[in-house]
């Protein structure tokens, strides 16, 4: 390639009709102007940064880009970011302490080597984190921990070690 | 003395940045303004293309380029045929954009580079291409007849590859069968899925003229070697990057989709960052594929049940292109013996082109079809001899005694002659059927089917060739000033804990802690000596190039601190990331044993007050550093391997059978494996577990359903099925560990061990269940509800 070439010029954005929108993100409040078609999970991603929200479909099955949308378990890419204008999102970089300390999940994952390539990962534990932050008692038995993470595909671990690490994060949280 | 690390269960290195959501993964790495990449793809799966309008895309607000084959220059070309083999007579692969022709749903036509990837999406739907569709022919068996539609007109009755190997005398030992039987099975085409799909990012530096690529590859520095030959760059201007993977599983070790190349092009024409982030429809249509096979296998037996021959001529699915060689079916056709003595063998092949996406690896990579087809056929001749399952196989299991067993004239897919080093198959055996309670199945299952219960017991054995060549290379440092030691190889890993394995390799020859071994690989400017991430063969031949080296940095790090201690050599000790004088408490921390290593000329810190030149330590009579020494405590090294070390294992499975429904649940599912000395048990159980669930997707759910067009019906994860942890059972590893004699630390693969033997498990588990009912045979995987009401109904049921 020759480095005698012109600069070239391209457009900076697209022509989308963009609004407003403003949501918490992990506490804090975020006021941004975005394309009406945006996905959640693209603007968490790329506008915000936190590329610890996976995308693994972009159709709603395999739960890689899970987030909390007012304390409930959301999928980001089903969701437009208008939609998720005045909500609360927390997302996997809220989990573990400021100083780096993992959550207790993360902490059973890493424990029980639930973890392979770590794509699926912080989807699982949104979900999982969602779930016990429910009032309602665990289902600790095998089922009950399968259905717990039957929104969520993994394709390293074969699940046996998430299981276990959902009960080690039941202990670790005094929710045995 | 610290404990040693090799064989210890250690939690992986890597984990807490991945648990707090700090992976780096392609699309997660920023880029100043980058610019993002969508395809036109066709939507036929053989035609002729007319014309393609690209006017209204480049007008369009918000793109930057759109490409076609008339505006890529030089990549304009066939892309590389990666294993030549001389069985191939008309070896085709395709091009990055497609001239004239395509050849399967999903091939890539036009490229168009804009602002966002919404916007790029929007332009790719206003491209239009105009098509004369062809005649298909999506059935391999059909494809081979004469008549049938041709992929590519050279190639007749689309025979992509035709190769025949034979192994002793099989037609004498045929001759003198007392019995025989032959069975036709097959296996489907499936898809790797990994979670994260394939993903590509470029930036061309204007100043440097450095072109880098962040590319979720296994192959990050064969890659570099492509792209620099295609791209007409000085090697060591191409910087290719392998961050951190979501899974590659195979399907990432082919190189290149034509987004590899595209991307870097269009990044360096255009000045600006460019990334591709294929989305789940497009790694369904558009990135390599694996599996169908249809085979017919004959074993010849005495009455005793000893197989003394076998025959099997397979056909194999290679898709439109067959860029990756027939290295998949060779695998297939040099494991068909699985770990049986059976000394006569005829095996053929022929690799059959089919309008569909190529076929190259996916983990297993022809094993599980081979396994599928062999422990279907001893089933059946156990069955015909009315020996038990357990039994037929006891009789022709290679003992421990008899290695290296080799198959003469059965060459591997490393070019070298098939030769399985050691294993304890009987011991396998006897633990199967201990832990599936094998002895009082029967009676159990007698007993449930008053209830109108139908349970079964399948079992199935299989052999990996693993850890195979060329060769890696390891590269160790202990830093000077944190004491940590640094180490490369030329791999790239999709979450198997090669940071955490190689680490312990590390540890155990420096006596430090893992957690300060740090392992970078997957960038060629770290290191670039090297192949890649496949074939199971990271530990073995990455891991034993580790050792070699840190048993080189070991001796260097023993002799400078002998010097330091005024020690002799043999009294050092290397513990708790120092060198210690053994028996007393003199020691020295390594990194002031680094540091004191490297003269110096300035003072930045304490430990290197000691290694400048005047300090009293320095050496005074001659060169600070010594003739024909190097700086620092650090090594290079390389492994090779002789040959390919052959893994293996016993699956079994007890399984419920709901004649109503049709539906099969797995109630135990117990996995006995021997992959050499292990490193990190943990680690080889995940990926036991993992394979796992992956065969157990092959065997009961994943099949790629192509309608007789070429269009695949189910490229999305609502139709295609993959399991989910409901569909899992639980999952009982047990493990032999016998070490190979082929190589220093013992060890032998694991990665792909998992998936191979649980279609047969399954199969032979169901038929067992059904038995009763009259269903027969099932010598067909996935094994589908509707597969079972068939038998169900043609047994009258
Ligand atoms: S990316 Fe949202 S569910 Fe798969
Ligand atoms: S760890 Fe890789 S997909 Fe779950």
């Amino acid at each position: 390639m020759t480095s005698r070439r012109l600069k070239r010029r391209f457009a900076e954005t697209a022509e989308d009709p963009t609004l407003q929108v403003s949501l918490t993100v992990n506490g804090e409040l975020i006021e941004r102007t975005a394309s009406v078609r945006m996905l959640l999970s693209d603007f968490l991603r790329h506008e915000l940064g936190l590329t610890g929200t996976h995308v693994g479909c972009e159709h709603g099955i395999c739960g890689c880009c899970t987030v909390l949308i007012d304390g409930k378990a959301a999928r980001s890419c089903l969701t437009l970011v208008a939609q998720a204008d005045g909500t609360e999102v927390t997302t996997i970089e809220a989990l573990a302490a400021e100083d780096g300390k993992l959550h207790p999940i993360q902490q059973a994952f890493k424990e029980s080597h639930a973890l392979q390539c770590g794509y699926c990962t912080p989807g699982m534990i949104m979900n999982i984190f969602g779930r016990f932050n429910e009032p309602e008692p665990l289902d600790l038995s095998d089922q009950g921990i399968r259905t717990m993470l039957s929104g969520n595909l993994c394709r390293c671990t074969g699940y046996v070690n998430i299981v276990a690490a959902v009960r080690r994060a039941a202990q670790l949280l005094g929710r045995v | 003395m610290s404990t040693r690390q090799f064989g210890a269960r250690i939690e992986r290195n890597i984990d807490p940045k991945l648990l707090r959501g700090e992976g780096v993964f392609v699309d997660d790495i920023p880029l100043p303004q980058p610019l993002h990449a969508a395809f036109v793809r066709s939507p036929f799966a053989r035609a002729r293309i007319r014309s393609i309008n690209i006017a209204a895309a480049e007008r369009h607000p918000g793109v930057a380029a759109v490409y076609t084959c008339d505006n890529i220059g030089d990549l304009d070309v066939e892309m590389p045929l990666l294993i030549p083999h001389s069985s191939m007579k008309h070896p085709h692969t395709q091009r990055p954009l497609a001239r004239g022709d395509v050849y399967y749903v999903g091939q890539c036509v036009a490229m168009v580079v804009a602002v966002n990837r919404y916007v790029a999406e929007d332009a790719a739907a206003l491209i239009e291409v105009d098509y004369d569709p062809l005649d298909v022919e999506i059935d391999i068996e059909k494809a081979v007849e004469g008549g049938a539609p041709l992929v590519h007109a050279d190639a007749p009755n689309n025979i992509a590859a035709h190769f025949v190997q034979v192994s002793g005398n099989p037609d004498e030992a045929f001759a003198k069968a007392e019995h025989v039987v032959k069975i036709r099975v097959q296996v489907e085409r499936s898809t790797a899925a990994p979670m994260e799909c394939r993903a590509v990012a470029a930036r061309w530096d204007e100043v440097s003229q450095e072109l880098t690529v962040w590319d979720g590859t296994q192959a990050p520095i064969s890659l570099r070697g492509g792209l620099a030959s295609i791209l007409k760059l000085d090697e060591d201007k191409v910087r290719v990057i392998a961050p951190d993977v979501g899974g590659g599983f195979g399907q990432k070790i082919m190189m290149f989709h034509p987004d590899e190349l595209l991307v870097p092009m269009a990044a360096m024409e255009l000045g600006r960052p460019v990334k591709y982030i294929e989305d789940r429809r497009e790694n369904f249509i558009g990135a390599s594929q694996e599996r169908t096979q249809i085979h017919y296998i004959e074993l010849a037996a005495k009455k005793s049940g000893e197989v003394i021959g076998l025959k099997d001529s397979f056909l194999h699915d290679t898709g439109a292109f067959i860029p990756y060689g027939i290295a998949v079916a060779q695998v297939a056709s040099t494991s068909i013996a699985g770990p049986y003595r059976i000394p006569n063998i005829w095996v053929e092949f022929k690799a059959v082109y089919t309008p569909t996406v190529q076929v190259t690896p996916y983990r297993g990579c022809g094993r599980p079809q081979a396994c599928f087809a062999i422990e279907r056929a001893m089933d059946q001749l156990a069955e015909k001899l009315g020996i038990d399952r357990f039994e037929i196989r006891r009789r022709n299991l290679i003992g421990e005694k008899e290695f290296p067993y080799p198959r003469e004239g059965l060459l591997f897919a490393d070019g070298l002659k098939v030769t399985l080093d050691s294993g304890q198959y009987h011991k396998a055996l006897e633990m199967i059927l201990a832990e599936l309670g094998a002895a009082n199945f029967a009676a159990a299952q007698q007993q449930v089917r008053a209830e109108g219960k139908y349970l079964g017991l399948g079992l199935a054995f299989y052999v990996e060739g693993t850890g195979l060549g060329p060769y890696e290379g390891g590269h160790v440092r202990i830093h000077p000033i944190t004491g940590k030691v640094y180490v490369n190889t030329g791999l790239s890993c999709q979450g198997q804990g090669h940071d955490t394995v190689f680490a312990q390799i590390v540890a155990d020859q420096l006596g430090v802690k893992p957690q300060d071994v740090i392992v970078v690989e997957g960038d060629t400017k770290a290191f670039d000596w090297g192949v890649a991430t496949f074939a199971s063969r990271a530990a073995v031949v990455s891991g034993n190039a580790i050792h070699k080296t840190a048993t080189i940095v070991r001796e260097k790090t023993i002799e400078a601190a002998a010097n330091m201690l005024e020690a002799d050599a043999a009294d050092i000790d290397l513990h708790d990331g120092a060198a210690w004088v053994k028996g007393s408490n003199r020691f020295v921390p390594l990194a002031a044993v680094a540091t004191a290593s490297n003269p110096l000329r300035y003072a930045f810190n304490k430990a290197a007050q000691a290694a400048t030149q005047f300090a009293p330590a320095s050496r005074h009579d001659g060169p600070p550093l010594e003739e024909g020494k190097a700086p620092g405590l650090e090594a290079s090294d390389y492994y090779s391997p002789p040959c390919a070390t052959w893994a293996y294992g016993v699956h079994g499975a007890l399984v419920e059978v709901d004649p109503e429904l049709c539906t099969v649940k797995v109630n135990k599912y117990v996995c006995i494996h021997d992959c050499g000395n292990m490193i990190n048990p943990m680690i080889v159980e995940g990926q036991v577990h993992g394979g796992v669930a992956q065969g157990l997707g092959g065997a009961l759910y994943e099949r790629l359903e192509f309608e007789p067009s070429g269009n695949l019906a189910n490229a999305n994860f609502v139709d295609f099925l993959m399991p989910y942890a409901t569909e899992i059972p639980d999952i009982k590893v047990m493990h032999l560990e016998t070490p190979s004699p082929l190589n220093p630390l013992g060890v032998k693969g694991v990665g792909e061990a998992g998936c191979i033997a649980v279609g047969a498990v399954v199969a032979s588990a169901v038929e067992d269940a059904l038995k009763p009912l009259g269903a027969g045979r099932f010598h067909q995987v996935p094994l589908t509800p509707s597969m079972i009401q068939a038998a169900l109904d043609r047994a009258g049921r």
